[in-house]
């Protein structure tokens, strides 16, 4: 009950010694682990390091930092476990609220909601982050591993996360973001860019999850117009895990086996990228699929590039309707980029492309009111160049100093 | 450094507790860092916190949030000579050196009392807990967790909040505010006292006042479901609040039934949108996520995210009542 001689003094300083040096709060795992780190998170001031021992913390409730500049680094992201398995309250395991906040080397298990969610709190950077839900993949599971969002400047790097019910790495309503080097696995989405600009998702293995990056603008939300998204040299692999979220949400429409798939935005590049054995589609181009009233959003894709991906198997058990007859007109397995066919014009862009249109007449038509078709882009499409992406530089060197 | 200003500050609470505080110390309002007891603030001149000392005046809300039942009492304190504002029928503006103070009692006993001040920096939220004794409230600013037993006999582990997460809830974007006390929620009769008193530059006009939570079924549904939605819901669920990202906004004042949920589907509500896909659906309660959420108590899935260990009977049936008569 009683807060240690040590904090209040800390405490009571606060308001009367300005921060001279920025100094290392040690906290270590075992008992009282919950007072002890949520103190430590409170008491630090900016530019401080809280340095999170080896061990694994049971913690009780969700955590939160609110102060700029700190960062929190454990021993490693196998040595130092914050195990929420018995937590009681709260939205996430760790709720960050500050900016240029940087997490690093430690994991996140078993939240009952999110793990790690950052919102409003620019140029945050995750590296060497674990997220997992050690159970599997389970509806029960929390929404999202690792979730910036309303945020400006997002670096996640290097970060695993694993069994999500929603997606893995989620980035929403931000700007200026670069995810790279991860590896997500057995999550509805592995790699989520969602009304959103200017990201930059490239180096990550995603496999196993029900669909492997996805790129979606959704309307009725105070940050819209997607785009201007670069997806460069991943490997999107194996993408078979049936889908498990909660049906309510968004990504539960994502079909079992999807590679990549864009739904509306505006610039989206897809260059480079190992995709293979996603069974349902390796690229899915689709129109939002549901009604909306929001009259300034704009529900299709346009200006979708996809170039030199290198493709291998997929295509071959679709989770679409009419997947038998599809199967069969395509000789066994359907081309590896498909679309939906809404819109007056075609979302994809050349060069020397080839995809199959769906032909739908409307978002979430049957397949048999659809005119499938297979189209062959002559000669390319104008495209529009991309503009900045990724995140700032400086946070490159707050990961790899 | 440290040491010597920790000394000092002993040094004060020591001069402090000579005698029982008879008013209030505006140096522990305004400057005193976080005070390790709320009896430094003087706020009361009882050690049980139930007097108040002058000048720290009592009032209610029309309709408040649920915290599981707990009794609550609320005062506001604005210093000598400074007067609050009052803004349309929204938020009153405390002067620097106001405080709203807040008791959570279950069972006549007292558990933690919440201390929001306004010093020159903005803001400050500090929560206090009570010992068993009932006679000293003491600083908990990592919160904790109590086992205590409701109104409706719920054995529950209930949560102190952090002083971060006293910030989730009091926030709008980035400052730190009250969430009240709003003069929509507010009596004509306390406002006009708080003015009379010379505390309040004037008597804000209200046109549309939140129902007396207690004479609910007096008045339309809606107004009782919207003044519930504003005092539990609100604070988070607005365009700068910790929900800003949802689009869902529950304020007095919107009247945009998509922002209200109404037809909406969610963003990012992971399992908290259970099997369902709008927030609201006309006439269906049962398939309203709103609802859902309002009838969990799990972590991950429970609304209000903070604050709520338990289901809130008479809530629910005003919101349930609410949407089922919607079409």
């Amino acid at each position: 009950m009683r807060m240690s001689a040590t904090l209040i003094a800390a405490a009571s300083a606060l308001a009367l010694a300005a921060p001279a040096f920025a100094k290392t709060i040690a906290v270590a795992a075992g008992e009282g682990a919950q007072t002890r780190l949520q103190e430590a998170l409170i008491l630090a001031e900016p530019g401080d390091v809280v340095e999170l021992g080896a061990g694994r913390f049971v913690l009780t409730d969700g955590l939160s930092l609110d102060v700029k500049g700190v960062t929190v680094r454990g021993k490693g992201m196998d040595a130092t476990v914050l195990d929420f398995t018995g937590q009681k309250g709260a939205g996430e395991g760790l709720l960050v609220t500050s900016d240029e906040v940087t997490l690093r080397d430690f994991a996140v298990e078993n939240t009952k909601g999110d793990g790690i969610k950052s919102k409003g709190a620019d140029n945050v950077v995750y590296y060497r982050i674990r997220v997992t839900w050690t159970g599997g993949p389970k509806e029960t599971n929390g929404a999202y591993g690792i979730y910036p969002v309303s945020s400006s400047g997002v670096l996640i790097d290097g970060c695993k996360v694993s069994g999500a019910s929603d997606a893995g790495i989620y980035v929403g309503q931000s700007k200026a973001i670069t995810v790279r080097y991860n590896y997500v696995e057995q999550s509805v989405a592995g790699i989520e860019i969602e009304n959103s600009r200017d990201a930059l998702v490239t180096g990550n293995l995603v496999t196993r999850n029900t669909g492997g990056i996805l790129v979606f603008d959704l309307p009725n939300l105070p940050v819209m117009g997607g785009g201007n998204t670069m997806i460069k040299n991943n490997l999107v692999v194996g993408n078979d895990t049936p889908n498990f979220a909660p049906k309510g949400n968004i990504v539960a429409s994502v079909p079992r086996g999807t590679g990549v798939m864009v739904m509306a935005n505006e610039g989206v590049w897809i260059r480079e990228n190992t995709l293979a054995d996603n069974p349902t589609a390796q690229v899915v181009v689709v129109a939002y699929p549901k009604e909306f009233t929001d009259k300034s959003y704009n529900p299709l894709p346009r200006y979708v590039l996809i170039e030199d991906n290198r493709y291998i198997g997929g295509g071959d058990d679709p989770q679409l309707p009419g997947a038998a007859q599809l199967k069969a007109a395509f000789g066994g397995a359907l081309p590896p980029v498909v679309w939906d066919g809404v819109g007056p014009m075609e979302p994809i862009v050349g060069p020397d492309m080839s995809f199959l249109s769906l032909g739908a007449p409307q978002p979430g038509v049957g397949m048999a009111e659809a005119k499938p078709r297979l189209i062959e882009l002559q000669k390319p499409v104008q495209m529009i160049e991309p503009g900045r992406f990724g995140a700032p530089a400086a946070l490159d060197a707050r990961a790899r100093p | 450094m440290r040491l010597l200003a920790a000394a000092l500050l002993m040094l004060g609470t020591a001069l402090a507790a000579e005698g029982p505080a008879v008013q209030v110390s505006d140096r522990a309002v305004q400057t005193g860092s976080y005070p390790q007891t709320l009896a430094e603030f003087g706020f009361f001149t009882d050690a049980a916190g139930s007097k108040p000392a002058p000048g720290v005046t009592p009032y209610r809300l029309n309709t408040p949030l649920w915290s599981d039942g707990a009794e609550k009492s609320r005062f506001i304190y604005v210093p000598p000579g400074a007067q609050a504002k009052a803004q349309g029928d929204g938020l009153l503006d405390l002067p620097v050196g106001s405080a709203l103070i807040k008791h959570f009692a279950f069972a006549g006993k007292l558990i933690e009392t919440r201390v929001l001040v306004r010093r020159e920096g903005g803001w400050l939220a500090i929560p206090y807990v009570w010992n068993a004794e009932q006679t000293e409230a003491r600083l908990a600013l990592a919160g904790m967790r109590i086992e205590l037993t409701t109104p409706a006999g719920q054995a529950i582990s209930y949560a102190v909040p952090n002083k971060n997460q006293c910030k989730d809830c009091h926030s709008l974007g980035k400052t730190v505010l009250p969430i009240g006390p709003k003069a929509y929620n507010l009596s004509a009769q306390w406002l006009g006292a708080f003015a009379k008193a010379g505390k309040l530059d004037h008597v804000p006009v209200v046109a549309r006042r939140v129902p007396l939570w207690e004479a609910r079924d007096k008045g339309p549904v809606a107004d009782a479901a919207r003044g519930y939605l504003d005092a539990n819901c609100a604070h988070c669920h607005n365009p700068q609040g910790a929900a800003s990202n949802s689009g869902l906004y529950l304020g007095w004042q919107v009247t945009d039934p998509m922002a209200l949920g109404v037809n909406k589907r969610p963003v990012a509500a992971g399992r908290g949108a259970g099997v369902h896909e709008f927030d609201i659906v006309p006439g269906q309660p049962d398939h309203s996520i709103l609802m859902y959420r309002m009838a969990s108590t799990e972590g991950g899935i429970a609304m209000p995210e903070l604050g709520r260990e338990t289901r809130d009977p008479a809530g629910e049936a005003v919101i349930r009542s609410w949407i089922a008569g919607m079409h």
